[in-house]
């Protein structure tokens, strides 16, 4: 640690990424049970990224996020009981139900939704970031997207305009080395995403995406050089999915090794952060374990939530298709 | 011995299509397939599988998430010499190249005077029913077949499948091959070997004398279906699949329409502006004095594609709305 942290934002941190995990851990199992309609691309493994930004931003602040978005979502304060209704297609959910997984938003939260389009997200954070400035704000746009996102021409647009405008607005690349079932050697020349920063002159930043404080502090010097207007940074996080790409177990094709895989779960995020705080007395382990306890309370809860709410009304269809 | 009785081979419509692409890689040399976890994955619906080992990595080519370059890529190499075979994994990402699409593959040849020559075969999947919600689920056909210079096929069968892939690959203009999702596991006859499904040639699934049901896609199934309940109610009813939208076989419809001398439209795209407007359209030009009942109608509403299967099942059209609507317009 470069410098001190404050222990309610270590503590805050970790919380963040406990929600993330067992969120995502009963929502696939959710999934694989049938009782989750649809695809759901989860984000475990990778809970240290969204955590280490999403501490510095408030809900004035926008973010968008990706298809693997409920981690986004859950670290910029989400409910569970209003996400999981939406991946159980029930009226209550944060979309009433027509959203889904690929989809889910929540305005108030500055959360500017998931999304089915890889590279959908950069051009509509760079639009907000547009926004902040032109209404005069100091408020900063953060958009996610993973290192396949990278290879498509929306990215690159983006960035340029965001370069050329020093709009407020952190480019937030996770790169989980692949692309669905493409390693990133196969899909492109570079190892470092943030290379690409270069081209659009912001600064490239590289970070361990399994270290909740590296993310934290590389973020924060981003997203506070966003809000004094010296322009966007790319940040790139070197992280990693435990799951497949879509659902817990997926597809099951042969495209990683165990060993890879075992290996990547020797750095899980999480445990590493416990480890930390435990050896700095800030969060012992009864006391970590009282969060996830806790966090599990949160999550049965929002179980319970999704599976009594209503379906929505068929008349609901065709509302909202205009404002 | 007995004589070995030769069964027709049955195969779902996702093998067929893995069986039509390799038939073309037989055969042309000059073909090669390309888009995103086609190779090694063999595709996220599993469609390619099996094309990497027995072709090599020279015939089948895994891409970044490019859309527009890897249609691209289809444009320019199938402009100097080859016949490229892209996969556009879902047909909602056509946005990401619908410049590729529109303003150079439909219009180079015409553009140059004829001095270009585009056979690209695209294969892309469509459909609702998966609960993918907005964006994985559309099906966008009308929008090419408003390109001149596109050819649009739909086949609703693993034996037109096989049998469009390989005719859109020997044709030396762009084809669409517009695949549904939710018919990747219908099975059906599929003989072994090349054969063609001609392109522009519709196909007459069941003939009736009184009235006419055009169905494009997986909505065959639908009509097919909704033709038995009308038979019940003494409409016997023909049922056509176009499978090609564009060129569109009109003869077959008008000719069928003239003797029912009335007729239903059924696809699952949104019904505003989609391809059925176009086909009522020519039918009252071909055949306004035999018409004995407006021209009807069915297909999604218009919305986006719900994510909630509650709300997903009132979207799709079905055997039952067909029939309702028939009943509708017929006075029944
Ligand atoms: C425009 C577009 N092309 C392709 C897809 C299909 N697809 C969904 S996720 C994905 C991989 C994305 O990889 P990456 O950006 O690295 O994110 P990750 O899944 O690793 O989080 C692909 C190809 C899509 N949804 N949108
Ligand atoms: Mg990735």
């Amino acid at each position: 640690m470069t410098r001190a942290i404050a222990d309610d934002i270590l503590l805050d941190l970790h919380r963040r990424m406990v929600r993330i995990r067992l969120f995502e851990e009963t929502a696939g199992r959710l999934m694989e049970d049938g009782k989750i309609p649809g695809a759901l691309h989860l984000y475990v493994g990778q809970e240290a990224v969204a955590a280490g930004v999403m501490v510095h931003l408030s809900n004035d602040d926008w973010i968008t996020s990706t298809h693997r978005g409920h981690g986004h979502l859950i670290a910029k304060g989400g409910a569970f009981d209003r996400m999981f209704a939406e991946l159980y297609g029930k009226a209550t959910g944060y979309c009433k139900g027509k959203g889904g997984s690929m989809h889910i938003c929540n305005m108030e939260l500055g959360m500017l939704g998931a999304n089915g389009i890889v590279g959908g997200g950069p051009p509509i954070a760079v639009g907000a970031a547009f926004s902040n400035r032109f209404r005069k704000t100091d408020r900063v746009a953060c958009t996610f997207f993973g290192d396949g996102a990278s290879n498509e021409g929306a990215f690159h647009e983006a960035a340029n305009m965001a370069g050329l405008y020093k709009l407020p607005v952190v480019f937030v690349c996770e790169n989980n080395g692949y692309g669905e079932f493409t390693a990133q050697s196969n899909h492109q020349a570079i190892v470092d995403v943030a290379d690409r920063a270069a081209g659009y002159g912001m600064p490239g930043v590289v970070v361990d995406g399994m270290d909740a404080i590296a993310v934290y502090e590389a973020a924060g010097e981003a997203i506070e050089r966003a809000r004094r207007g010296e322009g966007p940074t790319l940040l790139e996080c070197k992280t990693y999915r435990f799951f497949d790409h879509v659902g817990v177990r997926g597809m099951g094709l042969a495209y990683r090794s165990d060993d890879e895989v075992a290996y990547w779960r020797t750095r899980d995020p999480i445990p590493r952060l416990e480890q930390q705080l435990a050896e700095q007395d800030i969060l012992s382990t009864e006391a970590a374990m009282a969060v996830h306890a806790e966090v599990t309370r949160e999550v049965e809860a929002g179980v319970r939530f999704a599976e009594e709410s209503p379906l929505p009304d068929p008349s609901a269809l065709l509302e909202d298709v205009y404002a | 011995m007995a004589e070995a009785q030769q069964q027709p081979r049955k195969l779902p419509y996702v093998a067929a299509i893995t069986d039509g692409v390799r038939e073309v890689l037989k055969e042309q040399d000059n073909a090669f397939v390309i888009g995103e976890d086609v190779a090694g994955a063999g595709s996220v619906y599993g469609y390619y599988k099996g094309l990497l080992e027995e072709f090599g990595p020279d015939r089948i080519y895994d891409t970044p998430i490019s859309e527009e370059g890897i249609m691209g890529v289809g444009v320019g190499a199938a402009a100097t010499g080859c016949r490229p075979i892209v996969d556009l994994m879902f047909m909602d990402f056509i946005g990401e190249c619908m410049d590729e699409i529109a303003n150079q593959l439909a219009k180079m040849r015409y553009m140059f005077g004829g001095h270009a020559r585009l056979p690209v075969t695209v294969l892309t999947m469509a459909g609702a029913g998966a609960s993918l919600a907005a964006q994985h689920s559309q099906s966008l056909e009308a929008w090419l077949c408003h390109l001149p210079g596109l050819k649009v096929v739909m086949p609703s069968t693993p034996y037109d499948a096989k049998g469009l892939i390989i005719a859109a690959a020997r044709d030396d203009n762009p084809v669409f091959v517009v695949l549904n999702k939710v018919s990747l596991a219908m099975t059906g006859e599929v003989p072994e070997g090349a054969y063609e499904v001609p392109i522009g040639q519709a196909a007459v699934l069941r003939e009736g004398r009184d009235y006419t049901i055009v169905a494009t896609g997986r909505m065959v199934h639908e009509a097919l279906k909704a033709a038995e309940q009308l038979a019940e109610l003494g409409l016997d009813t023909e049922v056509i699949d176009p499978r090609t939208l564009q060129p569109f076989d009109t003869a077959t419809v008008v000719d069928s329409v003239r003797r029912t001398h009335r007729v239903m439209i059924v696809h699952e795209a949104v019904r505003h502006g989609g391809i059925g407007a176009e086909i009522a359209a020519t039918i009252q030009e071909e055949a306004f004095d035999y018409l004995d009942a407006p021209v009807a109608r069915v297909g999604a509403p218009f919305s986006p594609v719900p994510f909630s299967p509650a709300l997903e099942a009132h979207y799709v059209p079905d055997a039952e709305r067909i029939v309702a609507e028939a009943k509708r317009q017929l006075g029944l």
